[in-house]
């Protein structure tokens, strides 16, 4: 008999904790060590339901298809008709989220622009008012009235193509802009009325309502100010969705822009990002209830961010009724974010192409979340805005399949019973069939 | 010959009067006059003229928002947010203003004559207010630049989280907010109190004024670094 070698290690010894797996026990190290929360960018790390939770069923014998690349299917949308005389004609349901100039370079902001430009789509400021670039390069651009009030001004109110109100952002509900002293640059700095170099961390409350019977009459100043010419959005992170929908329907809002916990952000803590606000998908459903409700629908534009990635994740979306979505993160990857190139630039920061959520640093190794001329020269607009915009033909590619294999000749005319989903919780959520059955998870037949 | 144009809220809608007003096509030395506003909200707001506008009675929320070049008097008292956001030219109210006066106000100058409740100056971005009265609590909050003058007292939280604007108070105050200190009068900021009372027609003693501003201590996270020990 062979004698039994004896094993050099004890594999109980080397088994890993659940409850600590190694990114905790980093984060703990790390607040050992510098007695303050982490601070990051990009959107939620954690696993979530998502769109990629749902199918469509295509056509078959109850309905017919429409001929991919032949048949028409058209993906223009109207936002902002409520009240407003110059509503926004869009030709594809895919915007372009508020992102700030400070948080990314000029050469970002005017890829940005010139891209939806290309597309026939908008694009939207950010925390820190407008730049003259992004406003020459953006044919439709969005100017948002944030509680910071950073360069908000009346010149600017009166070009914008429309206004949007942020009360929230789905990275941080709750919360207001952060953007940390090394991007505090003196432009920066000067656009926001700010010291140079500070941790600037932005009101997370209006400074001159406090509720949604304020906010309605200061929807009245803006429509005022703007000779009731331009649409109003209004912003909210995904938490109680119900609600403030139908506060926002009720304090004017011409859209309503709904940003789930996937949103991302360019600097925000940790703790905020992962645990504060709802998922998108349960979020879209909400709000489309609520709308139907208030017989807002479609009356009331829907656009609905946060973790959109594809022309599915806006089928989607559309199919449970959003009017249109919009892309803030995702236009950062088609930018380069995250592309595996400077190697020596994401290891310097302590991290690797894939991982990198470093915006907060202004470090960025694509030229995308910086404001160093050497850094920013790595995007170069002319290609910056090339990659954006065959992105978002590609998206918008994907969403006309999807809507002709369903056999509809616009993309709003998807519905929810073109979808099934996967899981329990994503049918509960959306409230569309688990596959293979007629069960909808909270619903008598 | 003075030329005035007359408004009357009671017989004019609000849009008129503000579309009218955004649009004037002045002759010299023509003012404007908005009656009976009976506490109507947006009167006056974004106005882009070197005009005149006298207000005859009380005006709602957000009275004189966004004002750039304009004049504007009111004969009476403001609701919340007056002349937010303003950017330049001169608002004078001759009674008493709600909460948020001058909120994130740019520039100008902002006169109040009587009181003005909780956060006066809140998020300022370059604005000067001069309040001849007192003010509410969380007066300055989280101001950025600029200057408010108080000839009375002031409630509590003043300056609260308050960047590089300054404030001179003449009465008490019911404790300030944090990361903001007193801080010394020297003669250049007499000289600037006394040229803001005079641009504001206050004629008041400024021997018992006393500045605050900012300590500074909140402008950047305290990271440690237990780990080089």
């Amino acid at each position: 008999m062979p004698s039994e070698k004896k094993n050099t290690f004890d594999a109980r010894a080397l088994r890993t904790s659940a409850t600590f797996p190694d990114h905790v026990l980093a984060e703990i190290h790390r607040a050992a060590d510098q007695g303050v929360y982490e601070i990051r960018g990009f959107g939620a790390k954690r696993q979530i339901p998502t769109f990629d939770d749902l199918l469509f069923l295509g056509a078959s014998m109850s309905r017919y298809p429409l001929e991919g690349y032949r048949e028409l299917c058209e993906t223009d949308v109207i936002i902002g008709d409520r009240f407003a005389k110059k509503p926004l004609n869009l030709k594809i349901p895919i915007t372009i989220a508020g992102m700030s100039f400070g948080a990314l370079g000029a050469n970002a902001k005017e890829s940005i622009g010139l891209a939806a430009t290309a597309m026939g789509t908008s694009t939207t400021t950010g925390d820190g008012g407008m730049t003259d670039e992004e406003r020459l390069s953006s044919e439709t651009l969005i100017y948002q009235v944030l509680p910071s009030r950073y360069g908000l001004n009346p010149d600017d109110v009166r070009r914008a193509n429309a206004l949007e109100v942020v009360v929230g952002q789905g990275a941080k509900p709750g919360g207001g802009g952060m953007l940390l002293g090394q991007k505090i640059t003196e432009r920066v700095a000067g656009m926001r009325d700010l010291p140079v170099g500070i941790d600037q961390r932005s009101a997370c409350r209006h400074p001159d309502w406090t509720g949604p019977d304020d906010l309605e009459i200061k929807i009245q100043e803006l429509r005022e100010i703007t000779d009731w010419s331009i649409p109003i959005l209004i912003k909210i992170g995904a938490t109680r969705v119900k609600y403030d929908v139908a506060l926002a329907v009720k304090a004017g809002a011409d859209a309503i822009v709904l940003d789930g916990m996937q949103g991302g952000t360019a600097a925000t803590q940790d703790v905020f990002i992962e645990h504060v606000g709802i998922p998108t998908l349960p979020a879209v459903r909400q709000a489309v209830n609520t709308l139907i409700e208030l017989d807002m629908h479609r009356k009331v534009q829907l656009i609905v961010s946060g973790g959109i990635r594809s022309g599915a994740d806006t089928a989607k979306a559309l199919a449970l009724g959003a009017d249109a979505v919009s892309i803030g993160s995702a236009a950062m990857v088609a930018l380069g974010c995250n592309r595996p190139v400077y190697h020596d630039d994401y290891t310097a920061l302590g991290t690797a192409p894939g991982c990198c959520h470093h915006c907060h640093t202004g470090r960025c190794p694509v030229g995308i979340t910086t404001q160093d001329p050497k850094l920013e020269a790595r995007l170069r607009p002319e290609q910056g805005s090339r990659w954006l915009k065959n992105y978002l033909a590609t998206m918008v590619l994907e969403l006309q399949t999807l809507a002709r294999a369903c056999g509809k000749s616009h993309v709003l005319n998807l519905e929810p019973e073109d979808m099934v989903a996967l899981t329990v919780e994503a049918a509960a959520m959306a409230q569309v069939p688990l596959a293979g059955t007629g069960w909808i998870p909270g619903k008598l037949d | 010959m003075v030329l005035q144009m007359r408004f009357d809220l009671a017989t004019h809608s609000l849009r008129e009067i503000n579309q009218t007003l955004h649009h004037i096509d002045r002759r010299p030395g023509e003012t404007f006059v908005i009656e009976h506003p009976k506490g109507t909200h947006s009167v006056a707001v974004g106005l882009t003229e070197p005009i005149e506008v006298t207000i005859e009675g009380h005006v709602g929320y957000y009275c004189a928002g966004m004002n750039k070049n304009a004049s504007i008097h009111i004969i009476g008292n403001a609701g919340p947010g007056l002349a937010e956001n303003m950017m330049s030219g001169r608002i004078f109210v001759d009674g008493n203003a709600s909460q948020y006066a001058g909120a994130s106000g740019h520039g100008g100058l902002l006169v109040i004559k009587g009181n003005t409740s909780s956060r006066c100056g809140i998020s300022m971005k370059g604005i000067d207010i001069v309040v001849g009265g007192s003010i509410g609590h969380f007066g300055a909050f989280m101001a950025q630049t600029g200057r408010l003058v108080v000839c009375e007292d002031a409630g509590g939280n003043l300056g609260d989280s308050i960047y590089e604007a300054q404030i001179y108070v003449r009465g008490e105050i019911d404790g300030l907010g944090s990361d903001c200190v007193e801080k010394e009068m020297r003669p250049e900021h007499k000289t600037e109190l006394l040229e803001l009372l005079e641009r504001a027609c206050l004629s008041v003693p400024i021997d018992d004024f006393r500045r605050y501003g900012s300590a500074r201590n909140l402008y950047n996270f305290k990271i440690d670094n237990a780990d080089a020990i």
